[in-house]
């Protein structure tokens, strides 16, 4: 493990206490009106206050939780699903193959954000999880393709051949036999997932697709915009939480190079020196 | 005379010491085969020669004396400008060799573009159509790309691509390993005919001792990143001196010649994390004695055509 | 030829299936929004436009749904997408006509910036790797890890509120009559500074990472030892060997970082107020404007496809093995 992987994995385990004891741990409640209104960042109120007073810490304490709990749902299930279509995609083959290809491939070709804003409206109520199950449904097809192809370059191996002449059961094979050799693929689309599960989450909360009634880092920034924190220079309001937004995402793509670079030793061998120019050093 | 002269040249892979202070000569117009399981260091070796060894490989120590200069001391410039006009690579496993989204014309012509920028375009074609046709592919081929001609022929372009600014010595890495028994022979043949119209001297990397010992005439066995013999082909392959080297010969049928009871080297080759104190074979070798555990035997001539890097062989002549 | 015809039918059959999910939704899901915001402007509407949005939306329950799915077919054919709410009366396929053109444009053109920015320095990155320029790694990352709109926010707060060197919203100044003269083109181009260099940043990283990995993993490929052992130039080995083969997953992979960079353009929209579908979008989502959402999501997903198909002529201009498939 490098050290950009330990500082991903060590940044995601921060924000992950946090989302624990965030609400704990909150100074303020973060929907309770205060005083002190649109102040600069103080001793009291460290990301300073909102126009109806209240404290932008706390809210970025407390809507850490459900950022990362709709990452974690969605990333989740569009693992599993894009587990289960591209897995049986690669391993069935055939009209199956072709059908469940096609499926996914319209599903990467579509644009998500317009979609999923279309569904969040019809939707009568928009919590948490059912945008987690909205994103999952948008999310799965990228993990399916990279899977599918993974699949079946290890369907014609001896081993799994072995194992089919053998006699043993298809979901058997698939289970002990391919997925075990699928796993830093697995791990790596799931990861990616989260990002884009939380970019997206964030986003909805932004525009005010998902309900705001829930705090969350996209829903702190729906406030900053709707009350004009740019114009009246209140920049406190909305760096924060959007920087949160940037750590996050980053501790997450680092921890997808460790995941990249253990399946893909070319990117891990350090090169120095020119390619081509093999170094001479003399000792 | 010699071309190329190679000495105490040591190459590292990070940590792990990849080829041991190697010398190595390839005289003017000879076929010098190098021998030895994979990981021996034969194709390090070869590349480190040119410094085309890719990360993580870095040289160590060592010169590579080519026309009074030092391969190793030239500035990348004058190295480039030496490449392929000097020494040429026909590489393994030729699959992969080409460019796959340009034309083979393209690839032949880069060469001339690179050192013969004053050669007229006119010129440079009709040296490619020449060229295809020396290694036997119709000069129709030269709009091919590499995925519309099968191996064999793919292989011949590379030749006829090493060829063509008439080098003087042309280092052929497996250059047949990909292909099936009966085309490796043909282009190994059309190889040696080649040269012996051009002149060139080869350096033959292979794991296949029977064509070794058929198309070199002087054969080096590398073991752990070491030369263990050198010798001429015939009499290596008629009397072998290092046990490394007899295990070798005994492991592979002859083409030719008289037929010997085949026999294979007990253990597995050598592994560059962990190799053996004293001469690096001791652990695998029938003959080994106490003072090959204990000191590394160094390549010493037994008589004028062969060296050995045996104790063996250094009590027959009564050295310690 | 085959090749693009197979993608060609692809996008067909991918277009059918955005159109029919986008009859079926508001089948699927609830339609009581609808019925209430149609009834809202009941008395504002004639016969035929609300005959239209229950054609849209499913609610006319006489007909059946086969019915209905061929009536929603000819309305679509006929560029008939109901009325928006929002800009009421005005049809939405005449919102959507005038703001396309603003999103085509400052799509288009970052698009292209930051396709060409990000594969350049992504190549510069790949081939130095092992250099000072690896440093570039985890600074992308966390430029792509930046939200669009956030960005827009900052870019707007630095350079419109706090320096006042460019506009903070719009795409040509309120007072400004739009036409084919030498002042508006300049006012456009103005504006559109902030918002296109904000999508460029935001999207350069992407290109710039996946540049350099396939840079590196090319890099590694026995072509281009040949090519370094052939003493080509390293300009030669760089460009035509190892770039010119790395670039072939970027632009197969233009066609899946096309949603990202459609829903990010949306969004910096939306937040500088550029009058393209984004803000158009976002202003429906605000008044619950249903039948604008789903015209934006018919055009886009349309404009996407095309574009698509577009990055598939490109791929088979690159590629002289069309077999290999791009997916």
């Amino acid at each position: 493990m490098n050290a950009k992987t330990r500082a991903g994995l060590a940044l995601l385990g921060f924000f992950g206490l946090i989302a624990v004891v965030g609400p704990w741990i909150a100074p303020y409640d973060p929907s309770a009106m205060g005083p002190d209104l649109l102040q600069p960042p103080s001793g009291a109120h460290w990301f300073g206050t909102t126009m109806t007073g209240q404290d932008v810490f706390s809210q970025v304490l407390v809507g850490t939780r459900g950022v990362l709990v709709v990452g974690l749902v969605a990333g989740v299930l569009a693992t599993v699903l894009s587990i289960v279509i591209g897995v049986s995609a690669g391993f069935l083959g055939g009209a199956a193959d072709e059908l469940l290809s096609a499926l996914s491939n319209i599903f990467l070709v579509v644009p998500a954000l317009p979609l999923i804003i279309i569904v969040a409206s019809f939707l009568p109520d928009s919590g948490d999880l059912l945008i987690a199950v909205v994103i999952s449904l948008t999310a799965w097809a990228w993990g399916a393709r990279v899977l599918r192809a993974q699949t079946l370059s290890l369907r014609n191996r001896d081993y799994v051949l072995a194992a089919r002449a053998t006699g043993e059961r298809t979901w058997r094979l698939i289970v002990f036999e391919v997925l075990p050799n699928l796993t830093a693929v697995i791990a790596s689309g799931f990861v990616g997932t989260v990002i884009f599960a939380v970019l997206l989450e964030i986003t909805l909360s932004f525009i005010g697709v998902a309900s705001i009634s829930n705090w969350n880092w996209g829903t702190v920034l729906f406030w900053a915009q709707s009350n004009q924190a740019l114009s009246q220079g209140a920049w406190w309001w909305f760096v924060p939480a959007g920087l949160c937004i940037a750590f996050l995402g980053t501790a997450l793509a680092l921890v997808n190079f460790g995941i990249d670079e253990y399946a893909n030793p070319r990117l891990r061998s350090a090169g120095r020196g020119k390619v081509g120019f093999t170094p001479v050093e003399r000792s | 005379m010699s071309v190329l002269e190679v000495r105490g040249l040591s190459v590292d892979y990070g940590t792990l010491r990849a080829v041991h202070d190697v010398d190595l000569t390839l005289e003017r117009g000879e076929v010098l085969g190098l021998a030895g399981e994979s990981g021996s260091g034969k194709s390090t070796l070869a590349y480190a020669m040119t410094r085309l060894l890719p990360p993580p490989g870095v040289i160590r120590s060592g010169t590579v004396r080519y026309k009074g200069f030092d391969l190793l001391s030239l500035a990348p410039e004058q190295l480039r400008t030496l490449r392929w006009n000097d020494i040429a690579i026909v590489f393994q496993g030729a699959m992969n060799a080409l460019n796959p989204v340009a034309s083979v014309a393209t690839q032949l012509l880069d060469v001339f573009r690179a050192h013969r920028p004053s050669m007229p375009r006119a010129a440079r074609l009709a040296r490619c159509r020449e060229l295809l046709h020396l290694v036997g592919i119709s000069p129709d081929r030269l709009d091919s790309y590499p995925h519309q001609l099968s191996g064999g022929m793919r292989q011949r372009v590379m030749i006829a691509m090493a060829l063509a600014l008439e080098p003087e010595i042309v280092i052929m890495d497996e250059p047949t390993t990909a292909l099936d028994v009966v085309m490796q022979r043909q282009i190994l043949e059309q190889m040696m005919e080649l040269r012996a119209a051009l002149g060139f001297s080869v350096v033959f990397i292979t794991h296949d001792i029977s064509l070794l010992v058929e198309f070199s005439d002087r054969i080096a066995i590398m073991y752990s990143g070491r030369v263990v013999e050198e010798a001429p082909a015939q009499s290596l392959y008629r009397a072998a001196r290092h046990p490394y080297a007899t295990g070798l010969l005994g492991s592979f049928p002859a083409l030719r010649g008289p037929r010997r009871p085949l026999r294979g080297i007990p253990g597995s080759p050598p592994d560059l994390r962990h190799v053996p104190s004293g001469c690096p074979f001791h652990p695998r070798c029938a003959s080994a004695m106490d003072v090959c555990t204990a000191r590394t035997p160094v390549l010493a001539p037994v008589d004028q055509h062969r060296s050995v890097a045996c104790w063996l062989e250094h009590e027959n002549r009564g050295a310690t | 030829m085959r090749f693009l015809l197979r993608r060609t039918v692809f996008y067909l059959v991918t277009a059918w299936a955005a159109i029919t999910v986008n009859f079926l939704l508001p089948r699927l899901l609830p339609g009581d929004p609808v019925q209430a915001m149609i009834t809202r402007f009941q008395g504002r509407l004639s016969g035929d436009a609300v005959q239209s949005l229950y054609v849209l939306f499913g609610l006319d329950q006489n007909t059946s749904v086969l019915e209905q799915y061929l009536s929603y077919w000819g309305n679509l054919l006929t560029g008939d997408l109901g009325l928006s709410f929002t800009f009421f009366p005005t049809p939405v396929s005449e919102v959507l006509g005038q703001s396309m053109p603003w999103t085509l444009g400052l799509m288009g053109v970052t698009t292209v910036i930051s396709f060409g920015l990000g594969t350049v320095i992504g190549v510069y990155a790949g081939w130095r790797r092992g250099t000072w320029v690896d440093a570039l790694v985890p600074v992308t990352t966390f430029f792509s890890a930046i939200p669009y709109f956030w960005l827009g926010l900052i870019a707007i707060a630095v350079f419109a509120v706090n320096w006042q060197v460019f506009p903070a919203a719009g795409g040509y100044p309120a007072g400004m009559e739009p036409g084919f003269s030498g002042e508006f083109a300049g006012a456009v181009l103005y504006h559109a500074v902030l918002p296109a260099v904000t999508i460029v940043v935001s999207s350069v990283a992407g290109w710039i990472l996946g540049m350099r990995n396939m840079m590196v993993t090319v890099s590694a490929e026995d072509y281009v030892l040949v090519a370094h052992a052939k003493g080509l130039s390293q300009r030669r080995v760089m460009i035509s060997y190892a770039a010119r083969n790395a670039i072939l997953p970027s632009v197969s992979g233009f066609a899946l970082s096309l949603g990202f960079v459609v829903g990010g353009t949306l969004l910096v929209e939306m937040v500088f107020s550029y009058p393209g579908i984004g803000y158009v979008l976002f202003q429906g989502v605000n008044a619950k404007d249903y039948p604008l959402m789903q015209g934006v999501f018919l055009v886009v997903t349309l404009a996407v496809l095309v574009a698509n198909l577009l990055a598939d002529v490109g791929y088979l201009l690159l590629d002289p093995r069309t077999r290999r498939e791009a997916w």
